[in-house]
């Protein structure tokens, strides 16, 4: 029993530990590390559950006359299939959230979640302080 | 013969502009490409909502469910598409006029980075993008693609939010972008499970071997990660912490369509997730989901609204106004009855509306005063009269004050408590409108009892781009509110198709 769900604790373990970090950790290129490890542990979850014991890869084996052989266990493939779908959306998801650590960078000098949020105070006790005396200009960063 | 395709062309003809706009890039003409493709998708929409009586089915190249991909367009998912097509058209023409100051890159005003160069392509293609993802979720019958149009409009959401006016944008947009991604990513496990206990991804036939099943705990958890997924997507109270700052601080037209339609198609996501692909049986009976989800949404409904009080700026208090009001959707659907449903179903569009409506005058106000912080607005009933009016019909929208739709669904609402015996919630929801109408009443003092300030700068001029669509929404608001009845009747057959398993064959 316990053996043959081992692959189901490396998923757990790999999940847990891309949660933590992007929990834990402050600084946002960190956050993205987790973030990845945590999609990519889901992927093992899919790939793993394709697999059928004793299963060929899911390609049709043929005799030589060209008649399928009967009897042949093939392993799902439509697990992986879904997965190429979310390695894509991962990808795209590391690209968007990356490049917004980039502007995050240019736009307040650092990408540390306690700067970064005590920066985000300051801008808002400026804008609902000092404005009154021109609320027109406030509204530019 | 093309009114058979009609399920498809709503997600197509997005899709297919969204690139189209990025290639020919000229801001005069990618604006009319966007307006008339999301205008195109919302007429097709209507059309739907105009033929729908038993569920749609369409199959995606041909290929039968199960094998192929499904699209289901069921009446309550035809509301809902019609819903977010058409305030997707009405926040896309707010875009067009001096609005648009208000988007990062797209103003001659440049930015750090932004050069003199136009970007105003990209903020249409991820638009028209986003709104692809909401209507594919929305019509799709297919467990894996729910996550991929999920994932397909987050993406283009992190992008718009970032486009918003000050720094503040990035970060709001990024955190959003983390606990996106989780939501996504449980939802993903959710979906992953499911398949492994059933072998498939058809909503309905994961139902029907739901069914024969019995009660596994694999269940119990596939059901807890798409519950949490969803969850941090709609901004049920615990979770609602990304909500504030990305609508307050994406762009005016971005926060309108925002607010009108990503948490209304997450919650009709829910609501299927309940009722389609697991079972009201199973999901209230045996799971007891409506202890766990009612007090979340009480929750959030005294939470958000006490919060919205103390907001020091208009889209803010718009934004946490926001949280209590998912609040009142989810405790509709934790009553687990079709009335609920029923209650549900309305304040969905009710609120999804009349939040668009107040977030455009918000835009005007901005565009106007330069800033939406409530200290800028004192007076602003004598320096732009039309703008306050229409801002305080949408409020009463909000309180559900009788005479607008706001009314109409909380009355339902109420109907519904009563009917289960929950004289508890009905009181809270009435104690909570209270809550809504000392936030309303806030933004009404500033306007109307203060003086407007000696030295006020203000750009002359309505603009009318977006005053229009804010005073149609309102408008709309008001008249279901005064004759409610073929709406009403046309969300009690979808309650009570969605309630039957979604018209599964």
């Amino acid at each position: 029993m316990i053996a043959n769900l081992w692959h189901y604790g490396l998923v757990v373990v790999l999940m847990m530990t891309g949660l933590y970090i992007v929990i834990a950790k402050r600084n946002y290129v960190k956050k993205m590390m987790g973030l990845a490890i945590f999609q990519t542990s889901v992927i093992m979850l899919y790939v793993t559950m394709g697999k059928v014991t004793g299963g060929t890869p899911p390609i049709f084996v043929q005799n030589d006359d060209g008649t399928l052989t009967e009897g042949i266990v093939y392993s799902n493939p439509l697990p992986m299939v879904l997965m190429l779908t979310a390695i894509v959306v991962g990808v795209a998801t590391m690209a968007v959230g990356l490049a917004l650590v980039v502007r995050i960078k240019e736009a307040y000098g650092t990408v540390e979640d306690d700067l970064v949020t005590e920066l985000n105070r300051e801008d808002e006790a400026r804008r609902h302080l000092s404005a009154a005396a021109q609320p027109i200009k406030e509204s530019k960063s | 013969m093309t009114l058979d395709q009609l399920p498809v062309l709503v997600i197509l003809i997005p899709l297919l502009t969204a690139p189209l706009i990025v290639l020919i890039r000229t801001p005069a003409v990618v604006r009319l490409m966007a307006i008339a493709a999301a205008a195109a998708s919302a007429f097709c929409a209507a059309m739907l909502v105009a033929r729908v009586g038993e569920p749609i089915s369409y199959h995606m190249g041909g290929w039968t469910p199960g094998i192929g991909i499904e699209l289901r367009a069921t009446k309550a998912s035809a509301f809902v598409l019609a819903l977010v097509t058409g305030i997707a058209t009405v926040a896309l023409l707010l875009g067009t006029r001096g609005t648009r100051l208000d988007v990062r890159g797209t103003s001659d005003r440049s930015d750090a980075t932004g050069g003199q160069r136009s970007r105003e392509h990209l903020y249409y293609a991820a638009f028209l993008t986003c709104l692809v993802g909401l209507c594919g979720m929305v019509i799709t019958g297919d467990a894996f693609n729910v996550f991929v149009f999920l994932e397909i409009s987050s993406l283009s959401t992190y992008a718009l939010v970032a486009m918003g006016p000050r720094r503040r944008a990035f970060s709001a947009a990024f955190n959003y972008l983390v606990l996106g991604t989780i939501g996504g990513t449980f939802v993903l496990i959710g979906i992953g499970l499911l398949y492994q206990m059933t072998g498939t991804l058809n909503g309905p036939a994961i139902s029907a071997r739901i069914q024969e099943i019995g009660d596994p705990r694999t269940l119990h958890v596939a059901f807890g990660f798409l519950f949490v997924g969803f969850a941090i997507k709609l901004a049920v109270f615990p979770l609602h912490q990304w909500l504030p700052n990305a609508y307050a601080e994406s762009p005016s037209a971005v926060s309108s369509f925002l607010a009108g339609t990503a948490t209304k198609v997450i919650y009709f996501q829910l609501i299927r997730m309940c009722l389609v692909v697991f079972g009201a049986d199973y999901v209230f009976g045996t799971l007891h989901f409506g202890s766990i989800l009612g007090p979340l949404s009480l929750l959030g409904m005294f939470a958000g609204s006490l919060a919205a009080i103390y907001q020091l700026s208009l889209k803010r208090l718009l934004a946490y106004s926001s949280i209590g009001q998912v609040g009142y959707l989810t405790l509709a659907l934790s009553l687990g009855t079709e009335d609920g449903l029923y209650a549900g179903l309305l304040h969905l569009g009710a609120h999804g509306v009349t939040k668009t409506g107040l977030f455009l005058l918000a835009s005007v106000i901005i565009a106007h005063v330069g800033t939406d912080r409530l200290a800028s607005l004192n007076g602003l009933g004598k320096r732009m009269p039309l703008v306050a009016f229409l801002f305080v019909v949408g409020g009463i929208g909000l309180i559900g004050v009788p005479g607008t739709a706001g009314f109409v669904s909380k009355w339902a609402l109420l109907q519904a408590a009563l009917a289960g015996d929950h004289l508890f919630l009905a009181g809270a929801i009435l104690v909570s409108s209270l809550l809504a109408v000392m936030y309303v009443w806030r933004v009404v003092e500033v306007m109307y009892f203060r003086e407007p300030p000696e030295r006020a700068p203000l750009r002359p001029g309505y603009d009318w781009g977006a005053l229009a669509p804010a005073g149609l929404l309102l408008g709309l608001s008001i008249a279901v509110g005064l004759y409610s009845e073929p709406i009403c009747v046309y969300m009690r057959s979808a309650a009570a198709q969605l309630f039957a398993g979604g018209g599964a064959p």
